[in-house]
């Protein structure tokens, strides 16, 4: 057998949040490396939240990520809650809830039709798959504004709200904004549902993986803000526990910080969600992933029903949010008094790309002595390379080096990656083979 | 006299950032495909188009120099394009990021990361004026879709962009917007913050924390005054001048005196 080796090198890796790109080399019909690399700068944000006031810390955390700075938001006052002692009220929950389903909203819209979409109908990009169907893209944009005019009434602005602070909000959105919004979220309902089934009779490939998925799970509704960590392995613990079971580690071949649950890679994000909670969902949202006998079920093993995940949740966040708004009233206070102390706290919510898992420490006065944020891409980053791995083998080897890439950028782009989120991301250089 | 543009390429490129103002071309809902009729996209990554060495007529940069990598990059791009806009605090003044400045970031990466030798990175964050000539700034944290759209109009109609240069607090007296600096001794940034916001924060009943950075001609260190005498601590005010926008020298001077006063 004649020696061959195959490098594969995409230099910037399109259609996914912040910067990537992938080394692979085959030799002699194995794969030798193959390297999520990484070159967003780190910006050292744990860091210079030291010394702040807590109430400087929403505004800050939210800069980490543009696409996601609600579920910053959200994990980060939940923690300082917790240090505080807070009882929030049923409207603080209920509008935090809204608030996360806007970004859902637009976070996935985003995804499944601007950066996911063109890999499985064969485009290059959304504006070029939007020649040939252009209701498809305008269908993602209109359900992705959406989204923003969720998050514009509570917080402002899509990036960077600034409607939310520690014990509550800054404001109670008037009854004419609520109205508004309501007939806006109405209208779009249908066309939510019409996304789903779409999802579910793309053609999407099929390639069951064994992998463990790790969500939030709460016994009363599908998980955003509260909840219990679980995986499909039988995981059962408190957010508070986190470090007991996950090791954020530096692998040999790379020196981004990959995340393991007791040893083994794991996935987060709308899949392990939904496998994980499909049975919170109410029955009007499960009914509609099987409306048009698509033959996707929950829990699956392919990860390529992301996508359909994805859409399912779009169809949920929609109709949670109607029933939020249809149930709003004007509260007494926004939020509730802050009374400051010393402590420790944590804060775990669903980013739209999967569990964000935050822990606080303040002095007395309120002062942050300490922090830690542990974004959900960096925790996908060994599930995404041990998936490549296995697409890659299943694709076979022996395809030409243009098919080895198209599927190995459809399989990372598959898992969303938010690369700026990547609070400690290193930088790599690789040397090629 | 600026040329008009028939049907301008442009590029959108990412420094170090957040990604955030990139957004206000994705976040357009369905105008974005009317735009994309009206300008000719070489190279955004994020939304599929790469052509990373294109020769443009407009090149928007986001985010801030931070790495020798992005040195090097930011220099490229300047050559390759006719009119460079920077969008954003990042690209604009440093951005948050910008606030390892203050520090030894040496330091700090061997704290954070356990391989620290791995790390690359510049021992400052620099705006991009500070790298190459910049053609139009445009401040925000983030930028809005209508600040980008507005210039891109202005270029395509061959006039200069026209940038708003009033402060936070014209803009709330216009909306009636009651003042949280008077009514309740808040730490409001709005008399030194460029308008473009919308003068959200206290729309939102809360004080203005300066995303915009500072507007033209604002005595910042009279604010500083100002607010220490409402009796607001010293280090919180210091802090306030020294957050989004801490590397803007307006800002940057009055923060660090006022933490060196300590």
């Amino acid at each position: 057998m004649s020696q061959q080796t195959v490098s594969i090198n995409v230099p910037v890796l399109a259609r996914v949040e912040g910067e990537g790109a992938l080394d692979l080399t085959i030799h002699n019909g194995e794969i030798e490396t193959l390297h999520l690399r990484i070159f967003e700068p780190p910006r050292f944000f744990e860091k210079f939240v030291e010394g702040r006031d807590y109430s400087e810390v929403p505004d800050l955390v939210a800069r980490i990520c543009g696409i996601c700075p609600v579920a910053y938001q959200m994990s980060a006052v939940h923690a300082f809650e917790e240090i505080f002692e807070l009882k929030l009220t049923p409207w603080i929950r209920d509008l935090r809830r809204l608030l996360y389903c806007g970004e859902w909203l637009e976070s996935h819209n985003l995804h499944i039709h601007l950066l996911a979409a063109p890999d499985f109908l064969g485009y290059n990009s959304a504006p070029e798959m939007a020649k040939d169907y252009p209701e498809i893209v305008r269908r993602g944009m209109y359900l992705q504004e959406i989204g923003n005019s969720i998050v514009k009434v509570l917080g402002g602005r899509s990036v960077h709200p600034v409607g939310v602070k520690v014990g509550g909000f800054h404001r109670a959105p008037s009854l004419q904004q609520v109205a508004e919004l309501l007939g806006k979220l109405e209208a779009a309902l249908p066309i939510a549902e019409k996304l789903v089934t779409w999802t579910t009779t793309l053609k999407l490939p099929i390639h069951p993986q064994n992998f463990t998925s790790v969500a939030l799970h709460h016994p009363d509704e599908y998980p955003m803000n509260e909840g219990r960590l679980i995986s499909s392995a039988g995981l059962d613990i408190p957010i508070q526990e986190y470090d007991d079971y996950f090791q954020e580690f530096h692998v040999p071949h790379s020196t981004a910080l990959h995340s393991h649950l007791q040893g083994k890679p794991y996935l987060l994000g709308p899949l392990a969600r939904l496998n994980l909670n499909f049975a919170q969902l109410p029955e009007t949202v499960k009914a509609r992933v099987n409306a048009n006998g698509g033959g996707v079920t929950f829990p699956s093993n392919n990860m390529y029903d992301s996508m359909v995940a994805r859409a399912v949740e779009v169809h949920y966040a929609l109709h949670e949010a109607i029933r939020i708004l249809k149930n709003y009233h004007l509260p007494d206070h926004p939020s509730v008094p802050v009374k400051v102390k010393a402590g420790i706290g944590f804060g775990c919510s669903e980013a739209p790309r999967g569990m964000l898992w935050h822990r606080w420490e303040v002095n007395a006065t309120g002062q942050v002595t300490a922090s830690r944020i542990v974004p959900p891409t960096s925790q996908n980053q060994s599930r995404i390379e041990e998936d490549l791995r296995i697409a890659l083998q299943q694709l076979g080897l022996d395809n030409p080096p243009e098919t080895l890439r198209v599927r190995a950028e459809t399989v990372i782009r598959n898992y969303d990656p938010c690369i700026s989120c990547a609070t400690h991301f290193l930088k790599l250089n690789v040397t090629q083979v | 006299m600026i040329k008009a543009i028939q049907k301008p390429s442009v590029a959108v490129h990412k420094f170090s950032s957040c990604d955030g103002c990139q957004l206000a071309f994705l976040n357009l809902g369905e105008g974005l495909l009317d735009v994309m009729e009206l300008i000719d996209v070489q190279h955004f990554v994020e939304a599929g188009a790469i052509n990373e060495h294109a020769q443009v007529d407009i090149a928007f940069v986001e985010g801030s120099i931070s790495t020798p990598d992005e040195q090097e990059r930011i220099q490229n791009v300047r050559r390759n394009s006719r009119y460079l806009i920077t969008i954003g605090a990042c690209a604009t003044a440093g951005g948050v990021q910008a606030l390892r400045n203050l520090n030894n970031v040496h330091e700090w990466a061997a704290s954070i990361y356990a391989k620290p030798e791995y790390l690359s990175h510049l021992p400052t964050v620099t705006p991009i004026s500070q790298h190459v000539r910049v053609d139009l700034e445009l401040w925000g944290c983030p930028v809005t879709s209508h600040q980008v759209l507005a210039a891109i109009r202005a270029l395509l109609f061959g006039v200069a962009p026209v940038q708003d240069h009033d402060k936070v607090c014209l803009e709330c007296k216009r909306q009636q917007t009651i003042c949280t600096l008077i009514t309740k001794g808040s730490l409001c940034m709005g008399a030194v913050t460029r308008t473009g916001c919308g003068a959200l924060c206290p729309s939102f009943g809360r004080d203005c924390y300066a995303c915009y950075g500072p507007a033209e001609a604002s005595n910042t260190a009279a604010l500083a005054h100002r607010l220490e005498g409402l009796g607001l601590p010293r280090d919180a005010v210091a802090r306030r001048f020294l957050f989004i926008n801490n590397a803007a020298p307006a800002f940057a001077e009055v923060g660090k005196q006022l933490l060196g006063g300590k």
